[in-house]
């Protein structure tokens, strides 16, 4: 397989922003594929493979973030990590826990 | 945001009691609650809240960190607490390791932006080994509030 480079611009559009769970989520998809996959927000690039590098992109609902995959699955990892961020991360309850509690 | 403004330093423990998780959290909670940073009333359902959380994902991301967080409608500012371990605490970590260095974070329900901001501050420093490795080996409080001065660039 030939090493190709796919790069698209999302958005987070829930309204928690790209906190720990939804980051995981996006962090296991990413480790799914063999290609090398980036993710960029302003001057900062972070390793989309590593969840302590996803969680210091600080990306709140609204932010646009850059994804560049490289490697043979390059397309696949960028269409499965562009349908995660679509669906909003299948949203997620962790926003109802303060709701609930106390 | 610089750590040492997100972390309450009295409440730091840098000998935790307990190596359970679940006590781990308890115990960082009511430190807070001692230093008068949440209300007493409210450290039972803090703590409760931390554990549910931890509960459905664990936020031991590997390297002997771990940051158990909630988001709580009692919370009006993020506030952290940091707690070490000598003996490692289990907590279900991706890397299934234990975990010596524990970041709690409380933030408020209603500003999911600060919690963002507070998580991006904690994590941006976990990341660097030497802030980790002198986590690890800090043995007071003093010791730990050192080490968050030097990452934060203000160790003068």
């Amino acid at each position: 397989m030939s090493e190709q480079t796919y790069e698209i611009e999302i958005e987070i559009r829930n309204p928690e922003g790209l906190h720990m769970r939804p980051a995981m989520q996006f962090v296991d998809l990413a480790n799914s594929f063999e290609s090398d996959i980036s993710v960029g927000h302003q001057d900062v690039s972070a390793d989309a493979k590593s969840i302590m590098q996803m969680t210091m992109l600080a990306a709140t609902c609204g932010t646009r973030l850059k994804i560049t995959a490289v490697g043979s699955d390059a397309d696949h990892a960028i269409e499965a990590l562009r349908d995660l961020v679509d669906n909003k991360f299948m949203d997620d309850p962790d926003l109802a826990v303060g709701e609930k509690e106390g | 945001m610089k750590l040492a403004g997100v972390v309450c330093r009295d409440a730091i423990i840098a000998q935790l009691g307990s190596s359970e998780r679940d006590a781990v959290i308890e115990e960082l909670v009511q430190s807070l609650s001692d230093h008068k940073k949440v209300r007493a009333a409210n450290a039972k359902a803090l703590a409760k809240a931390v554990i549910k959380r931890e509960n459905e994902a664990s936020t031991g991301i590997g390297k002997g960190v771990a940051v158990p967080h909630v988001k709580h409608k009692s919370v009006t500012d993020p506030l952290a607490v940091v707690g070490c371990s000598q003996e490692g605490i289990g907590f279900a970590s991706l890397d299934k390791q234990p975990v010596y260095s524990v970041f709690l974070l409380l933030s408020p329900a209603s500003d999911p932006d600060k919690h963002l901001q507070a998580m991006e501050t904690i994590f941006k420093n976990l990341q660097k080994d030497d802030f980790r490795r002198f986590l690890r080996q800090a043995r007071t409080p003093e010791a730990i509030i050192e080490a968050i001065k030097d990452a934060d660039g203000d160790s003068n």
